[in-house]
């Protein structure tokens, strides 16, 4: 659905919080992470101020994209996790809904089994919570309580940005 | 696609630098950096070859600060120019908010831009999209160059639906952000709008 902006709001941010705060403590993962398919950051829980959320955004989204058309070439509909194995932490890739990118960043406390496990119940709430924001992201000017702000926006406003 | 994030008032825009291989796509966003306050702008990636060709895209995340109460960022993305990078193009435009074409200026690269335009043009239609309605710049890079066609020439054959031209010579930093300005505006006025 290209036009279609993504659209998230409190209430389902607040519920992608929780699942994933959960998630994390379940599997002991140092950082989960949710990613937009076009490599936009949903949300982040854990261990951040050493990594930066922005680039890893952009590179999962971009190794997801990668390895979907990997899959396709050689027959496959997609790879649903890719896993990548370091000397000290690992990084458990997967994604939700076929629309957004579940991102689980581990070390040796805890393992590939246990992360797979949780992840995957994880991605049902996961998905299901998705659903609304696409729900609701299809017609955003109208789930935006008091219309969008956007529609106010002058070209002020926006020269105002350049201004440094 | 722009993200809007209403829990932590953000608004993300995608901007998708297109066009022929060795014309200044990267140079474009690298000048961005450079000339960027530390504050406003993530890691610039490059996942480049050895030989310092783009492989997969450059990235660049800009913060160009609050409109209306939310955090405005705008990701740089610079795709591959050589023909067999066909693939990595398609997944860049994935979500694309606007376009900002970079046109070679010498005229031994002029059948070049004319083939990566009709490419961005077949590549978005799959996607679903349409070039004369995403917003749109045109940039006539290496004017500094002895073999650079005349504007006119070039514009008489690259424009595509009257959007805005921009002269420049990237490598030193001419019309990089007149460029970057004007695309970011009309990715904004485009969310005015609200589609
Ligand atoms: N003379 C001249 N060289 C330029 C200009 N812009 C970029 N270049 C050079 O052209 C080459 C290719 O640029 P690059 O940004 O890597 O092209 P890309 O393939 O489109 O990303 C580099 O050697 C740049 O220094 C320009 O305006 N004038
Ligand atoms: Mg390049």
């Amino acid at each position: 659905m290209p036009g279609t902006d993504l659209v998230l709001h409190e209430e389902e941010f607040t519920k992608i919080r929780d699942v994933i705060s959960r998630l994390r403590a379940e599997c002991n993962a140092k950082v989960v992470f949710l990613v937009d398919k076009n490599g936009q950051q949903i949300a982040a829980i854990g261990e951040l101020s050493a990594i930066d959320t922005t680039a890893l955004a952009s590179l999962a989204a971009g190794n997801v994209a990668a390895t979907d058309s990997l899959a396709r070439l050689i027959g496959e509909k997609e790879f649903s996790v890719l896993f990548h194995e370091g000397e000290r932490d690992n990084l458990h890739i997967s994604v939700v809904g076929g629309r957004v990118i579940l991102v689980v960043i581990f070390d040796e406390r805890s393992s590939l089994g246990l992360v797979r496990l949780r992840v995957k119940k994880g991605s049902t709430e996961l998905a299901a919570i998705l659903d609304v924001m696409l729900k609701k992201s299809a017609s955003p000017r109208k789930a935006a309580a008091g219309g969008s702000p956007f529609a106010e926006i002058t070209d002020e406003d926006i020269d105002k940005l350049f201004s440094d | 696609m722009t993200f809007i994030n209403y829990a932590a008032r953000e608004i993300n825009c995608k901007i998708v630098y297109y066009g022929p291989g060795l014309g200044g796509k990267t140079t474009n966003i690298k000048y961005v950096y450079e000339k960027t306050n530390p504050n406003s702008k993530g890691k610039l990636i490059s996942l480049a070859t050895e030989t310092d060709r783009t492989l997969f895209f450059d990235f660049l995340p800009l913060d160009l600060g609050e409109i209306r109460g939310f955090r405005t960022r705008f990701h740089l993305y610079t795709v591959p120019g050589q023909v067999f990078y066909d693939a990595s193009r398609k997944l860049i435009l994935k979500g694309v908010d606007g376009i900002v074409f970079v046109a070679d200026s010498q005229a031994a690269r002029m059948e070049a831009n004319l083939e990566s335009l009709r490419n961005l043009d077949l590549n978005l239609k799959e996607q679903g999209y349409d070039l004369r309605a995403i917003p749109y710049v045109l940039q006539l890079n290496k004017r500094d160059l002895p073999s650079a066609l005349p504007v006119e020439e070039m514009k008489r054959q690259l424009i595509r639906k009257g959007e805005p031209v921009f002269d420049a010579v990237a490598s030193k930093g001419t019309g990089v952000f007149e460029t970057l300005k004007t695309i970011a505006k009309m990715v904004l006025l485009e969310l005015r709008k609200g589609r």
